[in-house]
């Protein structure tokens, strides 16, 4: 089967940066990816390079097959088979949601039936109102089905779900579950950690233009051979070489007086630390513990955290 | 399901969303109308004031004077001491101070740069000798009926439509473009199938969508309130205006082709626009400019369309008597249009 994305070697430069520098990834048809990275790793202009709006400085793009650029006949092809949601479109505010559906319907050969498409967003009490009266939500609902209106193979969501709140989140993950589900194929850029670890098969961990780390959910954290993560202050210095001997502990930072371990279990670490704290007479001030997340690749990747 | 096409369902939109913009409505509909009626109430025809004389009170001419000018309709009298009349002469509110002295001579003070002034001077001649008994040697009969579309109003309205057509075609296409890519709506339909032919075309449709209306309604307003005739054939004046309107989106597309920002784009219709409304005769007729500016002027789009309307409203002209300003429209048109749209950008 073909796959839905391909990039080869792709590299997009600025004059004053390299935005995306020799990129390769596969999305698989069917699958959800997520790429993953802080602002400015280059997420957008990678999308928007498959999407077709940007131009690429080398390499090559095909979706589902069909090369970007090779003939208008293929670009238009490639055109009717995604679905785009960009990171910021106003839509025209003087029509209504059920107008704005219809207009972009009409830019497809076939398309879907306005009032199935505003029932599967939830905006059936909207859809006679003006797009300039709908909440942030509603209005990325709306972008969502406008995306959806063409009945594309895949889809293209830039931070879908950036600045809405949680509950405007989850109905978002939901309609893009439910395209999943019905075979649809997803790429999706994002820098909530919790929206990639709810929609994505895999995800894509970009940072500086580059994929620096591409797997399952699963097996990134895994990789990192941490079940959980330990973050306490104390009130004077601990060496790193004494925090690497305590049982469970694969891998220790400080930052001033603050220390994050990565360990097997807390329950086997904690005790020996709070131990080797005595011993030496320091007081541990402040102590967390959570299960390793993609945050917690991210970090250990890249040495920031993915909201910095 | 059947849907329209992309072409309609975009024109559709377009027309829906500028009937539901107010701001859009008041400057097409009713500020050219408003401009009519003020510029109509303040120009219209009215009987030329009389030439206002002065002759100055407490000297011996004071009251010959008096009996030969108190009398005459053809003047308005101003009788003060000398002081105060020159002071009125000098402000322009007399436009001639008659003087007679004891040997029967009389003086003519007045400002020769002033047309009333000149005129004012020959009023007073003439009264003056025929009261002393000067007899015309040839008889005059004066015919004074005036063809129709002479009047000010006659010459203003045309020139109103032809403003109107620009000013809706400049702002509703190329203001409207560039509103849609700053907001990146129209880099979301970079991403569909929709061609950028189609796309450029929606804008133009739509606003000749709204081309008979707006003409309908000067031309209505014009005959309702001030009684203006369209002497040539409408559908002639119909045929003209949908080309000065296609002329004119050809300029707005290429204003918006790549500009981002409506601060920019108002700019670049705004130094279009003003200098036409001026230079092509809109209010005032253009060949008061200084002769060389005059072929310059003539090939402005907007004079080419103010001379074709007022041809065919007020002289009844044909196709042939305007074929030069339809030549300048379409060529205009074709080449700003054509430059447009190659350097379009979606962003």
């Amino acid at each position: 089967m073909t796959a839905a994305i391909e990039c080869r070697a792709l590299v997009k430069r600025y004059p004053d940066i390299v935005a995306v520098d020799g990129l390769d990834l596969v999305v698989h048809t069917g699958e959800c990816l997520a790429v993953l990275g802080p602002n400015g790793a280059g997420k957008t202009t990678t999308v928007e390079m498959i999407e077709g709006l940007t131009a690429a400085t080398s390499g090559e793009i095909r979706v589902f097959g069909v090369a970007w650029g090779a003939s208008a006949a293929g670009d238009r092809q490639i055109r009717s088979s995604i679905g785009v949601a960009l990171q910021e479109t106003r839509f025209q505010e003087r029509l209504t949601v059920s107008e704005t559906i219809e207009l972009f319907a009409s830019f497809f050969g076939e398309s879907r039936p306005t009032a199935e498409l505003v029932a599967l967003v939830g905006l059936e009490a909207k859809q006679s109102g003006r797009v300039g009266k709908l909440s942030g939500g509603q209005l990325q609902r709306l972008a969502l089905a406008c995306a959806l209106v063409g009945k594309p193979r895949l889809v293209c969501l830039d931070e879908p779900t950036t600045g809405l709140d949680p509950q405007s989140r989850r109905q978002i993950w939901d309609i893009v579950s439910r395209f999943k589900a019905d075979g649809g194929t997803v790429l999706l850029t994002t820098h909530y950690m919790e929206e990639a670890a709810q929609l994505a098969d895999r995800v894509a961990i970009m940072n500086r233009g580059k994929i620096i780390a591409l797997d399952t959910p699963a097996a990134l954290v895994a990789s990192l051979a941490a079940e959980d993560i330990v973050d306490f202050t104390s009130d004077r210095p601990f060496t790193n070489e004494r925090l690497l001997t305590l049982p469970g502990v694969s891998g220790a930072t400080a930052d001033g007086l603050k220390y994050r371990l990565q360990v097997k279990a807390v329950a086997d670490t904690l005790p020996a630390l709070f131990a080797a704290a005595s011993e030496s007479g320091v007081h541990i001030v402040t102590l967390g513990t959570h299960q390793a997340t993609l945050e917690d690749v991210f970090v250990h990747h890249t040495g920031r955290g993915l909201q910095d | 399901m059947t849907r329209k096409s992309p072409l309609l369902q975009l024109v559709h939109a377009r027309v829906l969303v500028f009937l539901r913009e107010p701001a859009t409505l008041f400057w097409v509909f009713l500020f050219p109308v408003i401009l009519a009626l003020v510029l109509g109430m303040a120009f219209r025809d009215r009987p030329p004031e009389p030439p206002r004389i002065g002759v100055v009170t407490g000297i011996a001419s004071s009251a010959t004077l008096h009996d030969i000018y108190a009398k005459s309709a053809r003047v308005h009298l101003a009788e003060a001491p000398a002081e105060e009349l020159q002071r009125k002469l000098d402000k322009g509110a007399i436009d001639v101070i008659v003087g007679l002295d004891e040997a029967g001579a009389a003086t003519y003070h007045f400002d020769p740069q002033r047309a009333e002034a000149r005129l004012a001077r020959l009023v007073v001649d003439e009264e003056l000798q025929r009261h002393y008994g000067r007899a015309d040697p040839v008889t005059i009969s004066e015919r004074t009926e005036m063809p129709r579309g002479a009047r000010y109003i006659d010459f203003l309205l045309p020139g109103l439509i032809a403003m109107n057509l620009m000013g809706s075609a400049l702002w509703g296409v190329g203001y409207g473009m560039v509103a849609e890519r700053s907001k990146k709506l129209m880099r979301r339909f970079a991403t569909t199938p929709l061609s950028r032919t189609q796309f450029i075309a929606s804008y133009i449709i739509s606003r000749l969508a709204f081309l008979a209306l707006e003409v309908a309604f000067l031309i209505g307003f014009g005959a309702l309130v001030f009684d203006v005739e369209v002497q040539g054939n409408v559908g002639l004046l119909m045929l003209v205006a949908l080309l000065g309107v296609m002329c004119f989106t050809g300029f707005a597309v290429l204003c918006a082709s790549r500009t981002a920002s409506v601060e920019v784009v108002s700019g670049f219709v705004n130094a279009l626009t003003l200098p036409m409304w001026l230079l092509s005769g809109t209010f005032f007729s253009y060949e008061r400019f200084p002769e060389v500016l005059q072929p310059i002027i003539r090939v402005l789009p907007l004079t080419a369309l103010n001379d074709a309307l007022r041809a065919i409203t007020n002289d009844g002209a044909g196709v042939a008597a305007i074929a030069p300003q339809l030549a300048i429209l379409a060529g205009w048109g074709t080449v700003t249009f054509v430059i447009g749209v190659r350097l379009f950008r979606w962003k």
